[in-house]
C-alpha cells in the first residue's frame, strides 16, 4: 500500500498514524493530518465528482474553503453527510466517502450525455424550455430536473448528535489566524483586551504554513506556533481553530461554527459535535485573507488543474505532490514559489508566464534553479478527459488576443494562478461598501459602517511586512480604545521575497477552430459562452446576470469565480468592473449544518415545558397531555380501553350529575395592587368596577383599541387597594404586557401596581351539583351555604392547614367553586380533593370534558374571540358599560360594528341529532351550489352535549340572531363532510343561568 | 440580532425585548371627546419612514420596563434609547 505521491518528509501530518478510509467503496489509507483530500492525492486520485450540469469529470481545485468541485456524500460516526467539502473534512478512521451526482458511478456516469448535449443546455434552458405546457410543470418538469440536479442526499435518520450554541462577548474578535490576524490578537492582548482569535483551518498561521518567509528569524510555521503558544497562555484570549466566522449581522454580532469533534476518533458522550457561537464584540479585525483566482482557458475543469497556491499547500502543508509533470500557468510572481517548492521536491515544472519577459526576485531565482520558464505564454485547452494528460499551450500576440505559436506539451497537471482576490465578505456582510482597487484587481473594503476593520491581504496587501503593520498597529490601537492601555511592541524583522507587478489578464482567447468550454464557475457549470448569452439576451445587471447564468451561485459561494465573471461581464459591456458592480455577500460565509443552527432546541428542548403542581399525579392517573401555549394539561383521563370521545362525556356528564375537579393552575394571575386599581381596573375592563365590594369576584372583558376582545376572565377584590385578576391560559402573557403599557405609558399618574402571580398559585376547580357538599367536607369549619358564599363571592380559609382563596366562579355553568393554594401544596390539595371527593363521585376531568361543558352552555372561549370579534358579536354586549369610558370603546361606534347583518354566535344542531360537526365547517345555503360557494359562516366550538345527549356546536353566523329556526349546511371540504343543521340559540342549556347561582 | 441599551438594565440583545411600535402616537385622554378622525388616526395611522424612527419596546424578559428607542429603519444603528417618561430629542 505505497501512496505514489506522498513526498518523504516534507509536510505537517503525522506519519506515524496511519488512518484507513474508503472511496467509493475502495480501501486506502492517509495520516493523522490529512484531509479527504490530501489522502486521495496522495493516492493518485484525482476524479472525485461530476459537475452540476453537465457530468463532466471534476477533480479537486483547492485546498480549502475555495474548493468548488470536491464535494463528496461521506459517512463517519454512524451518520451519512452530503456535500461535505474535501478540502476541509479531516480524515478520521473508518470514514467512508463516496461521489455525488453520478449514476451508476464517478467512472462511469450516465449524465454525462448532457456534457454531448451541452449545445442543448445554453445559459437560461430550464427557463426556456420547461415553459409549456404549464400543466406539465408539476409532473413531469420539476421532478425530472430535481432528479437530474443537487448534490448529495440528505439522510432521513434522526441526527442523533450533540449541538450546541454559546453565546460569547468580547472587545475584539479576530477573524482568521495569519500574519495580519496573529499580530492584531497579540497586540490587542497585550494591551490586556478580551481577545477571540478564529481560525477555520486546523492549523493556525495561514499563509505562515506555506509561504518561504521569516519573521525575528523565525520561520513563519515557527513565528506563528510561538504567536499561538503565547497567546493560549494569556486568560484573556480565547484561541479558537477549526472555527469559521460565517456571518456579520447588525451591532457587531457575529457568528461562527466550531468544528468541535468531527476529528476526533473518540468522544465523551457530552461532547457536541458542532458548536454555534453569537460572538457580540466591540471591535472587529477581519483578517480573512484572499483567495487566489485562476486564469479561464478551455477545459480547465479537467482533473488534474488547481490552484497554484493549493498545489503548494498540498506540498508543504501534507507532503503531497499534485502531479509530476507540473504545468505552472501564472499572470504574476506568486506561483513561481509553487514551482519552486516542486523544484525542491526533485519535480521539473514548466512556467508559462503570460508577462512579457521581466525580471524580479523570485523569477531570478526560478531562472538560476534553471526552471524552463515561457514568456508571453500560456494554456488554451487542456488534453485528457478524466485526467490532465497534455496541454495545448500557445505564444501569445502583443494584443493578447490571439497566438503567434501553439504546441502542445505533456503534464499530468497544471497549476493555475490568475492573482489574489481579497475575501471581503464578512466586511461586505457589515455593510461595509466595497471599493474596487485597480492595482490588485480586485474589491476591497471602503467606509465602514459598524466597527470592522481589515487587515492583511482581506484589505489587498499582499506583502508580509504591511500585512503585520497593519495587524500590530490596527489591534493595538483599536484595543486601547477599549482597555486604556498601550503596550508598545517592536514590529519583527521581515524577510520575504519581493514580488513583481501582475498582468491584467484574466482569460484566454480561443483560436477559431477550437470550442472547448472554458469555465468560470466551476460548480453550478457556467463557462464564458453562458455569460456572452445572458448579455445578448438583454441581461444587464449583475444581479440579474448572476440569477439567469447561476454564476457564483453554489455553495462555494463563487469565491473563485466571481470576479472572473465580473472581469468578462465589463469587458464585453466595454464597461470598468466597479461601473459593474459587485453581488451581493450573504451569510453563511460556508456552509454549516442545520444541526448546528437548531443546537439544543430539539425534541423536549425545542421549548420549555411548564407543569403544573399536580402533574405527575395527572401522568399517574393515566392523563392524556395537551399543548396549551407551553403548558401540559391533562386532555382526558383513561380508563381501560376508552377513546378521546367516551372518556371526556364520561367526565363531563360526571360534573352535570355529580361533582368533579379540574386543574386550572394554568390560567394567567395577576396580582393588582394600589390605590388606582379601581380606576384601572374601569378602564382596562368594558363593564363597571367602581363598586366592587372587598371579597366579590366579577366577571370582565377586557377590548383592544380596535374594539375587539382581547381576553376574559374574573377578577376578585382581594382587600381595599389589591385585586387578583385571572386571565386566559392562552392569553397571560399578553395582557400583563397590555396592562404594562398602559400603567407605564398612557396612564403613568395611576397609582397600581402589576406582577404575575401564574406560577405562584396551584388552582382546582370543583364543579357539579354536588360541589358544595364536597366544599363543606373539604372546609368543615367554614360556612359554605349560598349566603354566606354565594355566587361569584371570595373567601380566605385554612385548607386543611395550609391558607387557600375560594373564588366560587364558574366555567362550566355549574354550581362551582375554585381554590388556590401556594404551589407548593397544590398536590396536597388535589390528594385531599381526591380523598374527600370520593363519597361525592367525584372525578378528574380535563380539557375536553372542561370544553364540552363551556360550549354546551354557550361560554365563548379562544375559538370565538378569534381577534375578529367585538362584544356584541358573542352576546356579550351587556358587559359593556354605556356610561364610562374604557380602552376600545370609541372604536365600537364604528359603521360595519353597528349593521344588522353582522356575524352574530349561534347554536347548531344537526338534523339527524347523530352525525357531529367539524370545527371550521363553512356555513352555506347550499351544499350543491357552484364554488365558489357564499360562506355565511363557520363553526367555531363543537361538542357532544351531555345534557341532551346529541352534537351541538358554537357558531358565529352573518346576521345570526335572525336564522335562529333555519336550516342550513356545515361543510367540511378538508374532513369531506357536509352535515344539515339548524341554527338554535347559543345558550343550550340552562340558559337562565339558574345552577350557578344555585 | 440588535444589541438595545435598556435605561434600567444596560445593554441587552434583542432577544430579550419585542416591539411595541410608534412611540410617538398619543393615547387620547381617558373620559373626553375624540373625533372619529383622531380616533383612526390614533389607532391605525403609522407613518412607515425610513431612516429615524421612535419606537417603543419592552425589555420583557428583563425589568419589564417599556423603554423607548430610536432606531434607524433601514441600517437598524440605535442613537439613543431613554425611559418612556424621558423625551428623545
Amino acid at each position: 500500500m505505497s501512496q505514489p505521491f506522498r513526498l518523504n518528509k516534507e509536510g505537517l501530518i503525522n506519519r506515524n498514524k496511519k488512518i484507513s478510509f474508503t472511496f467509493n467503496g475502495k480501501k486506502l489509507f492517509g495520516y493523522e493530518g490529512d484531509t479527504i483530500a490530501s489522502a486521495l492525492i496522495a493516492n493518485g486520485i484525482h476524479l472525485v465528482g461530476r459537475s452540476f450540469k453537465y457530468h463532466r469529470p471534476r477533480g479537486f481545485f483547492g485546498a480549502g474553503v475555495e474548493e468548488p468541485n470536491a464535494k463528496l456524500q461521506v459517512e463517519f460516526n454512524g451518520h451519512s453527510e452530503p456535500n461535505v467539502n474535501a478540502t476541509e473534512m479531516e480524515l478520521v478512521e473508518g470514514l467512508s466517502a463516496t461521489s455525488q451526482n453520478c449514476w451508476p458511478s464517478v467512472n462511469f456516469d450516465v449524465g454525462a450525455i448532457n456534457n454531448f448535449l451541452k449545445m442543448f443546455f445554453p445559459a437560461g434552458f430550464y427557463y426556456k424550455t420547461f415553459m409549456w405546457p404549464k400543466s406539465f410543470w408539476y409532473k413531469i418538469y420539476e421532478p425530472f430536473i430535481r432528479k437530474a440536479a443537487g448534490l448529495g442526499v440528505a439522510s432521513i435518520e434522526k441526527d442523533k448528535e450533540r449541538y450546541e450554541h454559546k453565546f460569547e462577548y468580547c472587545d475584539l474578535l479576530v477573524t482568521g489566524s495569519g500574519p495580519s490576524g496573529l499580530a492584531s490578537a497579540y497586540a490587542a492582548a497585550k494591551n490586556g483586551a478580551k481577545v477571540i482569535l478564529a481560525e477555520d483551518k486546523p492549523r493556525f498561521g495561514g499563509t505562515l504554513l506555506t509561504d518561504d518567509v521569516s519573521i525575528d528569524n523565525l520561520s513563519g510555521k515557527d513565528w506563528a506556533e510561538k504567536i499561538i503558544s503565547e497567546l493560549k497562555s494569556m486568560p484573556n484570549v480565547t484561541v479558537k481553530n477549526r472555527s469559521q466566522v460565517f456571518g456579520y449581522y447588525d451591532h457587531n454580532m457575529l457568528v461562527m461554527f466550531e468544528r468541535v469533534s468531527d476529528h476526533l476518533e473518540k468522544k465523551s458522550k457530552f461532547t457536541p459535535r458542532q458548536r454555534l457561537w453569537y460572538i457580540r464584540a466591540k471591535e472587529t479585525i477581519l483578517s480573512t485573507g484572499s483567495i487566489e483566482r485562476p486564469i479561464v482557458f478551455g477545459n480547465n475543469d479537467t482533473p488534474g488543474i488547481f490552484l497554484s497556491a493549493a498545489a503548494k499547500e498540498y506540498m508543504k502543508v501534507y507532503g503531497v505532490l499534485v502531479g509530476k509533470k507540473p504545468l505552472i500557468f501564472t499572470n504574476n510572481d506568486s506561483a513561481y514559489e509553487t514551482a519552486l517548492e516542486f523544484k525542491k521536491n526533485n519535480v521539473e515544472p514548466i512556467i508559462l508566464d503570460t508577462r512579457e519577459e521581466h525580471s524580479s526576485e523570485l523569477i531570478d531565482e526560478a531562472k538560476s534553479k534553471g526552471i524552463d520558464i515561457r514568456f508571453s505564454h500560456g494554456v488554451i485547452v487542456a488534453n485528457g478527459y478524466k485526467k490532465v494528460k497534455s496541454a495545448k499551450i500557445g505564444k501569445l500576440n502583443k494584443d493578447k488576443n490571439s497566438f503567434e505559436k501553439i504546441e502542445t506539451v505533456d503534464c499530468d497537471c497544471i497549476c493555475v494562478s490568475g492573482f489574489w482576490t481579497p475575501s471581503v465578505h464578512l466586511a461586505s456582510q457589515s455593510g461595509n461598501k466595497l471599493k474596487y482597487e485597480e492595482k490588485i484587481d480586485a474589491f476591497i473594503p471602503d467606509k465602514k459602517k459598524q466597527h470592522e476593520t481589515s487587515v492583511g491581504a482581506a484589505n489587498g496587501s499582499f506583502t508580509l511586512e504591511e500585512s503585520l503593520k497593519h495587524g500590530f498597529e490596527n489591534g493595538s490601537n483599536l484595543s486601547a480604545k477599549i482597555t486604556d492601555t498601550k503596550t508598545e511592541i517592536a514590529i519583527p524583522n521581515v524577510n520575504e521575497k519581493k514580488y513583481g507587478a501582475h498582468d491584467k489578464f484574466w482569460c484566454m482567447p480561443l483560436p477559431k477552430n477550437e470550442n472547448s468550454k472554458r469555465f468560470v464557475d466551476f460548480q453550478n457549470d457556467v463557462s464564458v459562452s453562458d455569460i456572452e448569452i445572458a448579455l445578448r439576451e438583454g441581461y444587464r445587471s449583475i444581479e440579474h446576470v448572476k440569477r439567469y447564468t447561476t454564476l457564483g451561485m453554489a455553495t462555494d459561494q463563487g469565491r473563485t469565480s466571481n470576479l472572473n465573471g465580473l472581469q468578462l461581464v465589463s469587458n464585453i459591456e466595454n464597461k470598468i468592473v466597479p461601473e459593474v458592480g459587485h453581488t451581493t455577500f450573504r451569510p453563511p460565509f460556508t456552509p454549516i449544518t442545520i444541526g448546528t443552527i437548531v443546537g439544543r432546541e430539539v425534541g423536549m428542548e425545542y421549548m420549555p415545558t411548564r407543569k403544573t403542581p399536580m402533574h405527575e399525579w395527572h401522568e399517574k392517573n393515566n392523563a392524556v397531555f395537551v399543548d396549551a401555549g407551553a403548558w401540559k394539561r391533562p386532555r382526558y383521563y383513561k380508563q381501560g380501553s376508552e377513546t378521546l370521545f367516551e372518556a371526556s362525556k364520561r367526565e363531563a356528564k360526571n360534573v352535570r350529575e355529580n361533582v368533579g375537579i379540574c386543574d386550572v393552575t394554568t390560567l394567567g394571575k395577576i396580582d393588582i395592587k394600589g390605590p388606582d386599581a379601581a380606576e384601572f381596573l374601569n378602564r382596562v375592563y368594558t363593564n363597571a368596577w367602581m363598586k366592587l365590594p372587598v371579597g366579590k369576584a366579577r366577571y370582565g372583558l377586557m377590548l383592544r383599541e380596535d374594539g375587539i376582545v382581547m381576553d376574559d376572565g374574573t377578577t376578585t377584590r382581594i382587600s381595599e387597594n389589591h385585586y387578583h385578576m385571572t386571565t386566559t391560559t392562552a392569553q397571560a402573557a399578553n395582557v400583563l404586557s397590555h396592562l404594562e403599557y398602559y400603567l407605564q405609558i398612557v396612564w403613568p399618574e395611576l397609582n397600581v401596581n402589576v406582577v404575575s402571580t401564574t406560577e405562584q398559585w396551584a388552582g382546582a376547580a370543583i364543579a357539579g351539583p354536588k360541589s358544595r357538599d364536597m366544599l363543606s367536607k373539604l372546609y368543615t369549619d367554614l360556612d359554605v351555604s349560598n349566603d354566606a358564599l354565594p355566587f361569584m363571592g371570595y373567601k380566605e380559609a385554612e385548607f386543611f392547614g395550609v391558607p387557600s382563596r375560594i373564588f366560587r366562579i364558574s366555567f362550566s355553568g355549574e354550581l362551582a367553586y375554585e381554590i388556590n393554594v401556594k404551589s407548593d401544596h397544590g398536590i396536597f390539595m388535589w390528594e385531599k380533593m381526591m380523598e374527600v371527593g370520593k363519597e361525592f363521585g367525584n372525578q378528574p376531568y380535563g380539557t375536553e370534558a372542561l370544553s364540552t361543558l363551556r360550549i354546551e352552555m354557550g361560554h365563548v372561549a379562544g375559538p370565538e374571540l378569534d381577534g375578529r370579534t367585538i362584544p356584541s358579536d358573542v352576546s356579550l354586549n351587556g358587559l359593556v358599560s354605556k356610561k364610562k369610558d374604557f380602552i376600545g370603546k370609541n372604536s365600537l361606534g364604528r359603521e360595519a360594528f353597528n349593521v344588522e347583518s353582522r356575524q352574530k354566535i349561534v347554536g347548531l344542531i344537526p338534523i339527524d341529532r347523530k352525525s357531529s360537526i367539524p370545527e371550521g365547517s363553512h356555513i352555506v345555503q347550499d351544499q350543491n351550489a357552484k364554488l365558489p360557494n357564499p360562506k355565511l359562516g363557520h363553526v367555531s366550538s363543537s361538542c357532544w352535549s351531555v345534557e341532551n345527549n346529541n352534537p351541538f356546536s358554537l357558531a358565529i353566523m352573518k346576521d345570526g340572531k335572525n336564522m335562529i329556526g333555519k336550516k342550513f349546511f356545515a361543510v367540511s371540504p378538508l374532513k369531506n363532510k357536509s352535515i344539515e343543521v339548524e341554527v338554535i340559540s347559543s345558550h343550550y342549556v340552562d340558559p337562565e343561568g339558574k345552577r350557578v347561582r344555585s | 440580532m440588535l444589541y438595545i441599551k435598556c435605561p434600567y438594565c444596560g445593554l441587552r440583545a434583542q432577544k430579550e425585548f419585542s416591539y411595541g411600535g410608534d412611540a410617538t402616537v398619543k393615547r387620547p385622554n381617558i373620559n373626553e371627546e375624540v373625533s372619529s378622525e383622531d380616533w383612526d388616526n390614533f389607532v391605525y395611522m403609522r407613518k412607515s419612514p425610513r431612516g429615524k424612527h421612535i419606537e417603543l419596546w419592552q425589555h420583557i424578559a428583563g425589568c419589564r420596563q417599556w423603554i423607548k428607542v430610536q432606531r434607524d429603519t433601514a441600517t437598524h444603528e440605535i442613537f439613543q434609547t431613554a425611559k418612556v417618561t424621558e423625551e428623545i430629542r
